[in-house]
């Protein structure tokens, strides 16, 4: 497949603070490509370097196969969408859509053509004869969306626009971001620190930290196969249960404290050496309750019903362990439960180097 | 547990807030006080004044002395009253706030959004600029325009005027534009904007707010200035101020404090129309933008 968005090893200083080094991305065209990290980790940064907005202190950047390294972000056929909507509050509506075209002088008949049909796509034609301030904080995201669509813009580019709605409109706004993608199927680049809308949008994720992609995957394989302990636990909400332990090759358990857990159905397991410090990591819907030859016994220390499930918290070793379980699992406090892994699902990491087994 | 709550209903007015309302009220006197004399001074006439009841109204209404203010009253040699100050003023005054404001707001919008190599070192010249005591610069400004040709002339002044307004009314767009959401920059940028189209057609037409704090503190800083106009507008473009010392202090005759009341008051006519009608806007645009930042 084509890439439409190659990033090649570009680094962006702000003073003396490098906030992105020698960063690498290629997108590919029509993909829905999502940058998650913790604020700070640079994912606004990239975004706003891509657009042009922010000048390069090295590395390219290349749209569509053109080097648009130094070109003005009006060059770049790019739209934005931002957290803060910055929509034109002098404007209607209607002008806000048109006020790029209008810049580039694009005919007033194809204008208003143009604005019908993003109009129509966003269903906001009630509100074209409106002032931002009439609006409320869905409308205005909606209208800052039009905006974008209206320049026939190459790539997409949202900045956390939904971080400022609250969470219903926010579900309502992200499931139309998918439709319009799948409608549209433009190449869109989405920056968010929101662990929801990155697994429900992308085709693929960046999570980064610090300035560095942490792993670059589809959400299936960023849930199910975290690259390393950050990203492990900066995806999943709950997030991940984490056990500090000792492989013991001879009986291929590891140790936690004075409990075993055999892990030989761990698919990497040959990569282990004896006695090495590792970070057991298991989700909390792949903790069973069950009795077998390998369960763990432990106490119910905290019960938060959530609807559709249950998040049962006990604890092994003194390490806090949450166990996700259906909604009408009925459990009380001090029960005793026996508990065991689902170790063919669970991730592994080196206790020095974070990274995965 | 009952229906009423405990402790007394807590009272509006209380011995603090009285306090409060004396001493404004006291303020609000003593600043009525000279006004209030002046104008009735200038509408008694000169008998009664010599009689020497300052705060007594006047027993006869006399008018007289305002026209006279306006256009017969002699300063130096000349008696022509205020009239020809009050046009030249507003001569000086119109062009030198509307080029003074206009490029000030380029300005800020250019600190504030398009950082240039050493932006910020023109913030900290602006700053200082705006401090410094505008007698240190008068000497060589003077020698400046001299070499210039414009010393004594209407272009002359009105350069002086924009230039010490200048670094002022910058820090405060600056200040006012820092304070807009700089994605509605980016946005603009994005949507084919270039430095004049977005100034134009966005950042213009969110600062009304500021321009008018801008024209306000212009106009009255311009129309009240008594030095620059002193010194460099030159005999044909006296402003009113100049005009009205040279009222006031005579030097032979009669002093008539009935028109001196009258042209002082006409002088400060219009600063005080000015604050009048756009208070409301004053304190908005202070609070939007020129303290905060």
């Amino acid at each position: 497949m084509k890439n439409n968005v190659e990033v090649k090893n570009i680094s962006f200083s702000y003073g003396k603070t490098e906030i992105l080094k020698d960063l690498s991305l290629d997108i590919r065209e029509g993909e829905f490509m999502v940058l998650l990290g913790p604020s700070g980790c640079g994912k606004t940064t990239l975004l706003n370097c891509i657009a042009g907005l922010l000048d390069l202190t090295d590395g390219q950047i290349w749209i569509e196969d053109d080097n648009v390294t130094w070109k003005e972000p009006k060059d770049r056929h790019i739209g934005m969408v931002f957290q803060s909507y910055a929509l034109y509050p002098s404007m209607t509506v209607e002008k806000n859509l048109s006020f790029g075209l209008r810049m580039m002088g694009t005919a007033k008949n194809l204008i208003n053509e143009k604005i019908k049909k993003a109009a129509n796509l966003l269903q906001i034609n009630e509100l074209l004869k409106r002032k931002p301030s009439q609006l409320s904080g869905g409308q205005r995201q909606r209208v800052a969306i039009g905006r974008a669509l209206v320049r026939d813009a190459k790539v997409f580019l949202f900045d956390e626009p939904l971080s400022n709605l609250d969470a219903k409109l926010r579900a309502e706004l992200r499931y139309e971001i998918k439709k319009l993608h799948r409608d549209l199927s433009n190449t869109m680049i989405y920056v968010t620190h929101d662990q929801i809308e990155a697994m429900t949008l992308a085709d693929r994720i960046s999570v980064m930290k610090d300035g560095l992609i942490q792993q670059l995957d589809t959400p299936k394989q960023i849930y199910n196969k975290p690259a390393n302990l950050f990203v492990a636990g900066f995806i999943g909400s709950p997030s991940m249960n984490f056990l500090n332990a000792k492989f013991d090759k001879s009986n291929q358990n590891i140790i936690v404290r004075k409990k075993q857990i055999d892990i030989s159905k761990y698919e990497n397991i040959n990569n282990l050496m004896n006695d090495q410090e590792v970070v057991f990591g298991i989700r909390p819907e792949n903790i069973n309750i069950e009795q077998n030859e390998n369960s763990i016994q432990c106490k119910v220390e905290l019960v938060e019903p959530m609807g559709a499930d249950t998040l049962v918290w006990t604890s092994v070793e003194g390490n806090p362990i949450s166990i996700r379980l259906e909604g009408s699992s009925n459990f009380n406090l001090n029960d005793e439960i026996s508990i065991s892994f689902d170790i063919n699902k669970s991730s592994i990491f080196d206790s020095k180097s974070e990274e995965r087994i | 547990m009952s229906a009423i709550p405990s402790g007394p209903r807590p009272k509006h007015l209380t011995i603090g807030r009285i306090g409060m309302y004396c001493f404004i009220l006291t303020c609000a006197l003593f600043f009525l006080m000279p006004l209030y004399v002046m104008i009735i001074t200038s509408l008694k006439d000169m008998d009664e004044i010599r009689a020497a009841n300052i705060l007594n109204l006047p027993k006869e209404l006399s008018f007289y002395s305002w026209p006279k203010a306006w256009s017969q009253a002699c300063t130096g040699f000349v008696c022509e009253g205020l009239k020809p100050g009050f046009f030249n003023s507003i001569k000086i005054t119109v062009p030198s706030v509307i080029v003074s404001v206009g490029l000030s707001a380029i300005n800020g919008y250019a600190l504030a959004f398009w950082r240039f190599k050493g932006a910020y070192f023109f913030f900290g010249l602006c700053m200082f600029g705006a401090f410094i005591p505008y007698q240190v610069m008068v000497y060589p400004l003077l020698k400046i325009e001299d070499a210039l040709g414009i010393y004594s002339t209407l272009p002359g002044i009105i350069l002086v005027h924009t230039i010490f307004g200048m670094p002022i009314l910058t820090l405060i767009f600056r200040n006012f534009y820092t304070s807009l959401p700089i994605d509605l920059f980016k946005a603009a940028r994005i949507d084919g904007g270039n430095f004049i189209k977005i100034f134009l057609y966005v950042i213009i037409p969110m600062s009304a707010p500021i321009t008018i704090v801008a024209v306000i503190l212009q106009v009255t800083g311009i129309w009240n200035d008594f030095l620059l106009g002193l010194v460099f507008a030159g005999r044909d473009n006296q402003p009113m101020t100049v005009q009205l010392n040279n009222i006031v202090q005579v030097d032979y005759g009669v002093a008539e404090y009935n028109v001196d009341m009258s042209a002082t008051i006409l002088t400060s006519l219009v600063p005080l129309f000015v604050y009048f009608i756009s208070g409301r806007w004053f304190v908005r645009g202070i609070a939007a933008g020129a303290i905060k930042g």
